[in-house]
């Protein structure tokens, strides 16, 4: 299985008024046809490594090192030109309110036109034809006649649709999601994910689907990185992940979820809350939130532990001879 | 869409009647009688009276106003008491010489505006918006009757370019679109389109900066449409909230400004206004204010209809 993209040694800062190292040292791969979850909590710097994959976060504001290569593509090395033509076409992505992101003035048929029109060339005439066939394939009811909707005449479910329509219409080999169900209600973030999965296999596609939500994880992903303070602490199969996490952090995130949890026992939490990211960290970010911290999780960053094909964790008490099993 | 058109239409009825009983009775409330300008000073009390009857002063205040508005339906808003001349055929004269004003200046202030706020908006915090910026507080601030004078000390006095005063040779009044008369026109619309042009400036880049901010941008962006187009995005987003405020200061333009046409003795409204204020003549006055409030009416009216045609939002609300 080759692998689509591959970041190796990502590391972003924000400058301005106060810096912020919102991802640190972060390596991962997504393979043909693979749908990568990114989990972990607000801040986690979940969203800024999807939007570096396109890199579409504020130039003026913001240092990227590492690499990041899509489709053996430079992504960090192209100019503008090539840039705007991979991104929509080669990937595209999908983001969590899409209220907020079709623009309102202009009708849904018009939107997904235009980027049918950039990215192949063709007439409006030709560009609507394909907007209306891919609000079909997402199944808003009565497509014909959404062409001509503007966002604010649609539901939130339907917006959803019609945004996956959008980023859906060059058919680009990678969909970035960051996290499209969390601004929807129960019932339709099901219907969507059910919707994803099922183009992401109609589509050939692979996705990498960043949420907060275990529970969204569980549905849709085969393989789960989980970020902590902008690095992934641990990434494997779902089930293994789901199954038999190994950081500390992991264990926590999956046991403070409902999803089987028993009626009558609390919740449990993770106490303290995240670090902040002013300094890029020198020791485990986790540390001062661990149950099992020692001195020397502060003494040096702890190395990103391979205990299998496609399974690491970032933690001192991960015994590659061990914990494989 | 017609619907909404024809609702708008119909609630400028209500507002156009208060307009008129407004301008009716703001000149009544001004202390001071009338005729006491063109009466003279040792008039007997009886050659008042008569004049008073004779421009129906005598009658109660809503029999004035009944009286008033049904001539003014009909086009006549009586005659001035100065000239003697009818105040429609004056009011014209003066409305079309300040619209001439108005559209000259709008053109200026507003090509300017828009171009220095898009592009404050889109570079900003750089130099180009720190220059653009300067000029839009510049252009608020700067009083206008004096920078009217300046640019007359400059280019009709030190370099005699362009004439000082007046709206066309041999101040004849009659308009024509050449160069002949148009170089009277330069110098009052530079003038007059600086406070439009700081206005639209900061509103525009303001409002360009919160365009940009929003998600739908990073949106286009990720769908990979180019900057280009991405700014043809940020302009159809704006335009309704700059048109609504070009309109505005369209309308402010219209009223005239008594200063700057005092200045350049443009023969625009805001001249007439002051020569009926100082000549207290009261037809004159009342009649100019409710044309020009007229024009105000109307103007938001074609506003609102264009907001509403770029804005599909507008129509639900």
């Amino acid at each position: 299985m080759s692998n689509l993209v591959e970041v190796n040694n990502l590391n972003i800062r924000f400058t301005g008024e106060r810096t912020v190292h919102a991802v640190n040292n972060l390596s991962l791969t997504l393979g043909e046809g693979e749908v990568l979850g990114l989990l972990g909590e607000s801040g986690s710097g979940k969203s800024v490594t999807l939007r570096a994959l396109m890199r579409l976060l504020p130039k003026k504001r913001t240092q990227i090192s590492g690499t990041v290569r899509v489709l053996g593509r430079d992504v960090l090395a192209l100019d503008d030109d090539a840039l705007s033509a991979f991104r929509g076409q080669t990937v595209s992505m999908i983001f969590q309110e899409p209220a907020l992101a079709l623009d309102p003035v202009y009708t849904i048929g018009r939107q997904i036109a235009e980027t049918v029109m950039r990215h192949e060339g063709k007439s409006q005439h030709d560009a609507t034809a394909r907007a209306l066939e891919m609000l079909e394939v997402v199944r808003i009811p009565s497509a014909k006649r959404r062409l001509d909707a503007y966002p604010h005449e649609m539901s939130g479910g339907m917006r959803q649709r019609a945004m996956i329509a959008l980023a859906l219409a060059c058919k680009p080999k990678i969909l970035l999601a960051d996290e499209p169900t969390t601004a929807l209600d129960a019932t339709v973030q099901i219907q969507i994910l059910l919707l994803l999965r099922e183009l992401q296999r109609e589509f050939g596609m692979s996705v990498i689907f960043v949420t907060h939500d275990i529970g969204v994880a569980i549905e849709i992903c085969d393989r789960v990185a989980v970020m902590y303070a902008g690095q992934i602490i641990e990434q494997g199969s779902l089930r293994e992940i789901v199954r038999t996490p190994l950081h500390p952090y992991a264990k926590g995130l999956l046991a403070s979820t409902v999803h089987g949890a028993k009626r009558g026992a609390r919740l449990e939490t993770i106490p303290g809350t995240p670090p902040s990211l002013d300094q890029a960290p020198s020791a485990c970010s986790f540390a001062p939130r661990c149950a099992f911290a020692q001195p020397r999780c502060t003494a040096a960053l702890p190395p990103d532990v391979q205990v299998g094909p496609n399974r690491s964790a970032r933690c001192i008490l991960v015994d590659p001879a061990t914990a494989g099993a | 869409m017609f619907t909404y058109i024809v609702r708008r239409i119909v609630y400028v009825i209500p507002i156009v009647i208060s307009v008129a009983l407004v301008c009716f009775m703001l000149v009544h409330i001004t202390p001071g009688d009338p005729l006491v300008a063109i009466l003279p000073a040792d008039a007997s009390q009886e050659l008042a009276a008569q004049l008073r009857t004779a421009y129906g002063f005598d009658r109660p205040l809503p029999v004035q106003f009944g009286l008033w508005l049904w001539k003014a339906v009909h086009g006549d808003l009586g005659h001035s008491i100065a000239t003697g001349r009818p105040v429609l055929t004056e009011v014209m004269r003066a409305v079309g010489n300040t619209v001439t004003l108005a559209i000259a200046a709008a053109i200026i202030g507003f090509s300017f505006g828009l171009l220095f706020g898009l592009l404050a908006g889109y570079f900003r915090d750089t130099w180009i918006d720190k220059v653009a910026t300067s000029i839009a507080i510049a252009g608020v601030s700067v009083p206008h009757y004096w920078l009217g004078m300046v640019l007359v000390i400059i280019f009709s006095v030190q370099l005699s370019w362009l004439p000082a005063v007046g709206a066309g040779p041999g101040g004849s009044g009659q308009w024509g679109w050449d160069w002949e008369h148009m170089k009277y026109l330069v110098l009052p619309a530079i003038t007059t389109s600086v406070i439009p042009m700081g206005i639209v400036t900061r509103t525009v880049r303001a409002l360009t900066g919160d365009i940009l901010s929003q998600d739908f941008v990073e949106a286009l962006r990720a769908k990979g449409l180019r900057e280009t187009h991405v700014f043809r995005h940020v302009i159809k987003n704006a335009a309704p909230t700059a048109m609504a405020v070009m309109g505005l200061q369209l309308g402010y333009m219209l009223g005239g400004s008594i200063l700057i046409e005092t200045v350049f003795s443009w023969p625009g409204s805001g001249l007439l206004l002051n020569s009926a204020i100082f000549q207290r003549d009261l037809p004159l006055l009342q009649g100019t204010i409710l044309v020009l409030a007229l024009f105000f009416v109307f103007l938001n009216l074609v506003v609102d209809i264009a907001q509403a045609s770029i804005d599909p939002r507008i129509k639900r609300g």
